[in-house]
C-alpha cells in the first residue's frame, strides 16, 4: 500500500481533502477555545475597568524578566513548528522530526522558566488568600486572573507538548506517514498557543509599564 | 391569607403592568386561536384520503405571502415592544424626597429600617401614596425582595445597594417574599407588606420603640468607631472635610470626578483606598468587620444629615442601576 | 452516468446485512467508531438520564402536594430540582437529538461513509459518560442544592453541596457537545455526496449544522463560567467576591451569554426533526424551504445577542434591558415564521396521523404557547413581576418538554424503522402521543396562572392558596410519567416482535430512506448521486427520490 494511501483515514476520498478537513475541523476547534479565553479575558477587561490603579500596582510586582524569556522561546517554538509543517509537506521526514523534537524543547523551557516564575511569586507572597502580600484587596483580583490565565494557557501548552511528543513517536516508528493530515492540526494548535500568549504578555507584564 | 393579598394591584404602575399583561394575553390567544383553527382545519380538510383541490401554489404568490407575514409579525411584535418599554420607562425615576426604607436581606429573614430609626423584621409597613425607595443590601447571599401586589421584584447583592421605588395606593396587608434562590429556607423567607394610610404610618412609626433615628445613631458611632479624629476640623490628621459631602462632586487623585452618592460613601468606608480624594494620602484604615451592614445604613445617614450637595437623593440620573453599575 | 465507487467499498460482500451485525460483543460496542453504533450507544446513556432527572422531578412533584412539606427535608428538595435541572439540561436535552439522530442521520442524509472524525466522535461519547460519572457521584455522595444556574456567591461561599463535583461534571460534558459540534461543521463542509449542495440538504441537516456552530461557539463560555466557580469554591481565589471588588454579576452575564443560545441549542434540532416529518406526513415540500433556512441562522445568530433578558431585575442598568428587551422581541420573529411555514406545508397536503405526525402536531400547538408566553417575559414590566415564579418556569418547560421533548419522540419513532429495521405498535405509539399532550397541558397549564398570582419558584413549601394548582400540575406530572414509560415498553418490545421494516416504510423522501434498514456498516452500497432538493412528492403524494441510486 503507498504511503498515501495509509495516509487516507475512513470515510476521506483522499488526502487533499482530509487535510482540508483537518484544517476546518481545527479552525473550528480553535474557535471555541477563543470563546474560552475571551470569557476569562472578558473578566480581566471588567475587573481592570472597575480597578484600574489597583491593577496598575499588582502589576507592577509580575516579573517581566520571566515574562520576556519566556515570550522569546514560544515565538521561537513557531518558527520550529512552522519548519515541521513545511519539512512535512516537502515530506522531509527527518526534517519534521527534528523541527518537532525542537519545538518540543522549546514548549518545555517555557514550562521550566514559568514553574521558576511561580515559585518566586509564591515566595513574594502574590497568592491571593490569608497571606497576600500587597495590601489593597483589589489588588488580588489581578493576581487572582494572573494564576489562572497563565495557569490554563500552561495547561494548553502542556496539551500541545504532549500531542507533539505523541506525534514524534509516531512519525519515528512510521505509524503514521509524516505528510499525512496531522501536521496540519497540530501547527495551527501550535501558533494559536503562541498567538494568546503575545495578548496575555500584554495584558499581564506591560500594564503600566508602557 | 387569601389570594387577593397576592393579586391586588395595588399601585397605579402595578394597573399598567396589568394592563399590558392582558393585552398580551388577548393577543396571543388570538394568535393561538388562528393557528390551531388553521391547523385543525388542515388536518380535517387535507386529511389523506379527503377530496380537497392539491395542487402547487404559484412561486409568486408563495413569496409574497412569506414577505406579508414576516412583516406582520415584526410589526405585530415591534407594537408590544413599544407598549412594554412605555410602561417600564414610565417608572424610570424614583421621585425626587421619596420616603426611604433601608432593607437589609440576610439568609433568611428581613431587616427594614425607617429613616426615623422604627426598624421591623419581616414585615414592612409603608405609608400610600407617598413615594417610598427602598435601598437594599445583603449580608450574605444574593436575594430579591418580591412585592407581588406591586408587580415589583429587585435582586440584592451583597456589599452593594439596588433600590425599588413604588407609589402605593390600595392600603391593605399583603405579601413580601424572596424571589433568588438563597439556600435552605429560601421558601421560607416571606413576610407581611403593610400599605397604611399616610397618617396611620406617621402614628405607627412614632409608636415604635426605637431609638434615635438613624442620622442621630450614625453621628454617635461616628465617634465611637474614631472617624471624628481624622474627619473633624482642627485634626492632626490631614483628612477630608466630611460637611455637605453627601451628593457632591468628589475629585479624585486619579483625575476623575465622582459624585459622592450611597455607594461612594460606603466604598469609603470598606475600600478606602479605591478611590483616593485629590490632595489627599491613602491613609485611610478600612472599616470591613469593624462597622456591621446596619453601621453602615447609620453612618451614611448621618452624613447624609450634614447637608447635601445638588441632588437631594442620590444620583439623579439612571436611578435603577445601582452606582457603578456597568450596562 | 459513471459509478461512484468509494476507496474503501468493501472488496467483497462480507454477509454483514447491517451494522448491527457487525460485531455482537460489548467490546465491539465500546470501541466502536461508527457514527450509527455511537448514537445507539448516546441514545441509551442520555435515555437513562431522562428518568433519572425525571424521578427527582417526580419526587419535587410529589412532595408539592403539600403545601407545608410532606416527606423531604427542604434541603433535599433543594437538592432535587437542582440535580432535575442539571440532568435534563446537560445530560439529556443538550445532547438529545444531535447526538442521537444527528449522528446516526447526518452522514445517511448528505450521503456519507460517516462523520468527519469517527474516533473523535467516539472520545465525544467518552467525554459525556465521564461528565455522567461525576454527576451520579453527585448523585450519591448527598447532591448539589444551588440550582442549576451556580449563582454565586451562594454557590461559592455559601452552599454545602457537591458543587465542584457538579460544575466538574458539567464542564466535561461540555467538551462532548463541541466535539459534536466541530465534527458535524466538518462533515457537513466537506463529506456531502456529489450533487448535495447546500440548499438541497434537507433541513434536519441544516439544524444540525447550525446548532453545531451553537455548540461550538456558547459551550466554551459556559466551560470558563463553571472554571471561575470552580476556582473560587476550591482555593478561595475572590473571583466573585464583592468584598474584594469581584462581582457576582459577572458570573451571571458570562453564564447567560451561554445559557441563552443553549436554549437554542435544544430548539434548533427539534425545529429540524419536524420539518422533516411534517414534509414527510403531509406529502409535500416544507413551505418555504429558503425562509426556512434562513431562520435557523437568524435564530442562531440573533440569540447571541439576548441573554440579558435573563437579568432583568439582577441590576442591569434600564438602558441594558430596552435592548435586550428589543432583541429579545426580534428573535422570537424567525420563529414565528417557522410556524407559519410547518402550518403552510400541511395546506394542500395529504395529511396522516402516524406517532410521529402526532408528535409533530403537538409540537406545533405548544411551541406557539411557549413561544407567545415569551413575549410576555421579553416585556420588561411583566418579567419584572414574573420572573423567579412558575410563569417563567412553566415557559420554558413548555418550549423544552412540549417543543424539544415531543420533537425527540417525534424523531425516535420517524426514524426507529430505519435505526432498529423494525416496527412499532401505531397502536400504542399515538396512544403515547396523545397521553403526552394532555398530560403535558395538566402539568403545566396550572404553572402559568399561579406563577402570575405570585407562586416563587424554587419553593419547597408555599402559601396555601396556590395548593390548587399544584395538586393539578402534580396529577399531570403523574400522567406525563405514564406516556413517557410507554414507549419504553412498545419499542422495546418492537425489537424482538416488531414486523421487519423495508427500506423507506414512510415513502419518505431522503437519502437516508435510499438505502437498507438498517443501513450497512458503511451506509450506501453505492451512494446515490443528487440530482434535487429535498421533499419532492408528486400529485398523488408519492416520493420522488433526491438522489438516484447507481
Amino acid at each position: 500500500m503507498s504511503e498515501v494511501s495509509r495516509a487516507v483515514q475512513e470515510p476521506w476520498p483522499d488526502l487533499a481533502t482530509q487535510r482540508e478537513g483537518v484544517g476546518l475541523g481545527i479552525w473550528a476547534f480553535l474557535a471555541s477555545e477563543v470563546l474560552f479565553f475571551g470569557a476569562l479575558l472578558t473578566t480581566y477587561a471588567v475587573y481592570r475597568g472597575f480597578n484600574p490603579a489597583a491593577f496598575r500596582a499588582a502589576a507592577s510586582h509580575t516579573e517581566i524578566f520571566y515574562g520576556t524569556i519566556n515570550t522569546v522561546l514560544l515565538l521561537t517554538s513557531s518558527v520550529t513548528m512552522t519548519i515541521a509543517l513545511r519539512a512535512s509537506e516537502a515530506r522531509l521526514r527527518a526534517t519534521t522530526i527534528n523541527a518537532l523534537v525542537l519545538t518540543l524543547a522549546l514548549g518545555l523551557g517555557f514550562l521550566a522558566c514559568k514553574g521558576l516564575e511561580y515559585h518566586d511569586d509564591v515566595v513574594q507572597g502574590l497568592v491571593p488568600g490569608a497571606g497576600f502580600a500587597l495590601h489593597d484587596p483589589p489588588t488580588q483580583l489581578f493576581w487572582m486572573l494572573y494564576w489562572i490565565i497563565t495557569g490554563i494557557h500552561a495547561i494548553h501548552l502542556s496539551a500541545g507538548i504532549l500531542v507533539v511528543a505523541v506525534v514524534v513517536v509516531l512519525f519515528r516508528r512510521d505509524v503514521i506517514p509524516v505528510q499525512d493530515s496531522t501536521m496540519e492540526g497540530v501547527a495551527t494548535y501550535w501558533h494559536f498557543v503562541d498567538a494568546v500568549w503575545i495578548l496575555l504578555y500584554a495584558l499581564i507584564y506591560l500594564v503600566g509599564r508602557a | 391569607m387569601t389570594l387577593a393579598q397576592w393579586t391586588t394591584a395595588a399601585s397605579n404602575y402595578a394597573v399598567r403592568v396589568d394592563h399590558l399583561f392582558w393585552l398580551l394575553v388577548v393577543v396571543s390567544g388570538l394568535i393561538l386561536l388562528v393557528v390551531m383553527a388553521l391547523a385543525v382545519g388542515f388536518m380535517i380538510r387535507y386529511r389523506s384520503g379527503a377530496g380537497a383541490p392539491r395542487g402547487e401554489l404559484p412561486e409568486a404568490f408563495k413569496h409574497e405571502v412569506e414577505i406579508g407575514w414576516t412583516a406582520a409579525t415584526l410589526f405585530l411584535f415591534l407594537f408590544i415592544f413599544w407598549w412594554a418599554a412605555s410602561t417600564e420607562l414610565s417608572a424610570l425615576s424614583p421621585p425626587a424626597n421619596a420616603l426611604e426604607i433601608h432593607v437589609i436581606a440576610k439568609q433568611w429573614m428581613w431587616r427594614f429600617q425607617h429613616p426615623t430609626g422604627a426598624r421591623e423584621i419581616d414585615t414592612l409597613h409603608v405609608p400610600a401614596n407617598t413615594p417610598v425607595r427602598l435601598v437594599m443590601t445583603s449580608e450574605d447571599v444574593i436575594h430579591d425582595l418580591y412585592l407581588p401586589a406591586l408587580r415589583l421584584k429587585q435582586d440584592i447583592l451583597p456589599d452593594r445597594y439596588t433600590y425599588e421605588w413604588f407609589t402605593a395606593t390600595k392600603p391593605g396587608t399583603y405579601w413580601l417574599t424572596c424571589a433568588e434562590y438563597c439556600g435552605t429556607d429560601h421558601s421560607r423567607m416571606a413576610g407581611k407588606f403593610v400599605i397604611m394610610p399616610a397618617q396611620d404610618y406617621a402614628r405607627w412609626t412614632a409608636a415604635q420603640p426605637q431609638g434615635d433615628d438613624l442620622a442621630h445613631e450614625g453621628a454617635a458611632l461616628f465617634r465611637t468607631l474614631g472617624c471624628s479624629g481624622c474627619h473633624t476640623p482642627g485634626a492632626s490628621v490631614h483628612a477630608p472635610d466630611l460637611h455637605g459631602v453627601y451628593g457632591h462632586l468628589v475629585h479624585l487623585a486619579d483625575g476623575r470626578t465622582v459624585t459622592a452618592d450611597d455607594a461612594y460613601l460606603r466604598d469609603s468606608i470598606l475600600l478606602p483606598d479605591k478611590d483616593i480624594v485629590a490632595g489627599f494620602a491613602p491613609i485611610m484604615p478600612s472599616f470591613q468587620g469593624v462597622a456591621t451592614e446596619g453601621d453602615l445604613v447609620k453612618l451614611i445617614a448621618y452624613l447624609k444629615s450634614l447637608g447635601t450637595g445638588q441632588a437631594a437623593n442620590g444620583p439623579t440620573d439612571q436611578p435603577a442601576r445601582q452606582p457603578g453599575a456597568r450596562p | 452516468m459513471t459509478e461512484i465507487t468509494l476507496p474503501f467499498a468493501p472488496v467483497e460482500d462480507t454477509g454483514a446485512a447491517s451494522y448491527l451485525d457487525a460485531g455482537h460483543t460489548i467490546a465491539s460496542w465500546l470501541t466502536t467508531t461508527d457514527h450509527k453504533r455511537i448514537a445507539i450507544l448516546y441514545a441509551l446513556s442520555i435515555t437513562i438520564f431522562f428518568f433519572i432527572g425525571g424521578a427527582a422531578i417526580a419526587l419535587v412533584r410529589l412532595e408539592l402536594i403539600e403545601p407545608n412539606g410532606w416527606f423531604l427535608t427542604s434541603d433535599a428538595y433543594n437538592r432535587l430540582f437542582t440535580l432535575h435541572g442539571i440532568i435534563m439540561v446537560w445530560f439529556f436535552l443538550v445532547p438529545s437529538i444531535p447526538a442521537t439522530m444527528g449522528n446516526f442521520l447526518l452522514p445517511l442524509m448528505i450521503g456519507a461513509r460517516d462523520v468527519a472524525f469517527p474516533r473523535l466522535n467516539l472520545l465525544s461519547w467518552y467525554l459525556y459518560v465521564i461528565g455522567a460519572a461525576f454527576t451520579i457521584y453527585v448523585l450519591v455522595a448527598g447532591g448539589v442544592d444551588t440550582g442549576w444556574t451556580f449563582y454565586p456567591p451562594f454557590s461559592t461561599n455559601y452552599s454545602n453541596g457537591y458543587v465542584v463535583a457538579a460544575a466538574t461534571g458539567v464542564f466535561v460534558v461540555g467538551f462532548s457537545s463541541i466535539a459534536t459540534g466541530v465534527n458535524f461543521i466538518v462533515t457537513t463542509h466537506m463529506l456531502r455526496a456529489p450533487g448535495m449542495t447546500w440548499f438541497r440538504l434537507p433541513l434536519f441537516a441544516w439544524s444540525m449544522y447550525v446548532v453545531s456552530l451553537v455548540m461550538v461557539l456558547a459551550t466554551p463560555v459556559l466551560a470558563m463560567s463553571l472554571l471561575l466557580i470552580v476556582a473560587e469554591r476550591l482555593f478561595g481565589l475572590p473571583v466573585f467576591d464583592a468584598a474584594h471588588g469581584g462581582d457576582p454579576i459577572l458570573f451571571q452575564h458570562i453564564f447567560w451569554f451561554y445559557s441563552h443560545p443553549a436554549v437554542y441549542i435544544m430548539i434548533l434540532p427539534a425545529m429540524g426533526v419536524v420539518s422533516e416529518v411534517f414534509a414527510c406526513f403531509s406529502r409535500r415540500q416544507v413551505f418555504g424551504y429558503a425562509f426556512m433556512v434562513y431562520a435557523l441562522l437568524a435564530i442562531a445568530v440573533i440569540g447571541f445577542m439576548v441573554w440579558g433578558h435573563h437579568m432583568f431585575v439582577a441590576g442591569q442598568s434600564p438602558l441594558a434591558n430596552l435592548v435586550f428587551s428589543f432583541l429579545s422581541f426580534i428573535v422570537a420573529v424567525p420563529s414565528a415564521i417557522k410556524v407559519f411555514n410547518w402550518l403552510a406545508t400541511m395546506y394542500r397536503g395529504r395529511i396522516s396521523f402516524e406517532a410521529p405526525m402526532l408528535y409533530a402536531l403537538g409540537f406545533l400547538g405548544l411551541f406557539t404557547i411557549g413561544g407567545l408566553t415569551g413575549l410576555f417575559l421579553a416585556s420588561v414590566p411583566i418579567d419584572v413581576a414574573t420572573t423567579d415564579s412558575y410563569f417563567v418556569v412553566a415557559h420554558f418547560h413548555t418550549i423544552m418538554v412540549g417543543g424539544s421533548v415531543s420533537a425527540f419522540m417525534a424523531g425516535i419513532h420517524f426514524w426507529w424503522p430505519k435505526v432498529t429495521g423494525r416496527l412499532y405498535s401505531e397502536f400504542w405509539a399515538q396512544f403515547a402521543a396523545i397521553t403526552m399532550f394532555l398530560g403535558f397541558n395538566v402539568t403545566f397549564l396550572p404553572q402559568f396562572v399561579m406563577g402570575w398570582e405570585g407562586m416563587p419558584r424554587r419553593y419547597h413549601v408555599y402559601p396555601d392558596v396556590f395548593q390548587v394548582w399544584h395538586v393539578i400540575s402534580s396529577g399531570g406530572a403523574a400522567i406525563l410519567a405514564v406516556a413517557y414509560t410507554l414507549p419504553l415498553v412498545y419499542l422495546g418490545l418492537s425489537l424482538v416482535r416488531g414486523a421487519r421494516a423495508g427500506d423507506n416504510p414512510w415513502h419518505a423522501t431522503g437519502l437516508e430512506w435510499q438505502t437498507s434498514s438498517p443501513p450497512p456498516k458503511e451506509n450506501f452500497r453505492r451512494v446515490p448521486r443528487v440530482e434535487a432538493g429535498p421533499y419532492r412528492y408528486d400529485a398523488a403524494g408519492r416520493p420522488r427520490p433526491q438522489g438516484t441510486p447507481l
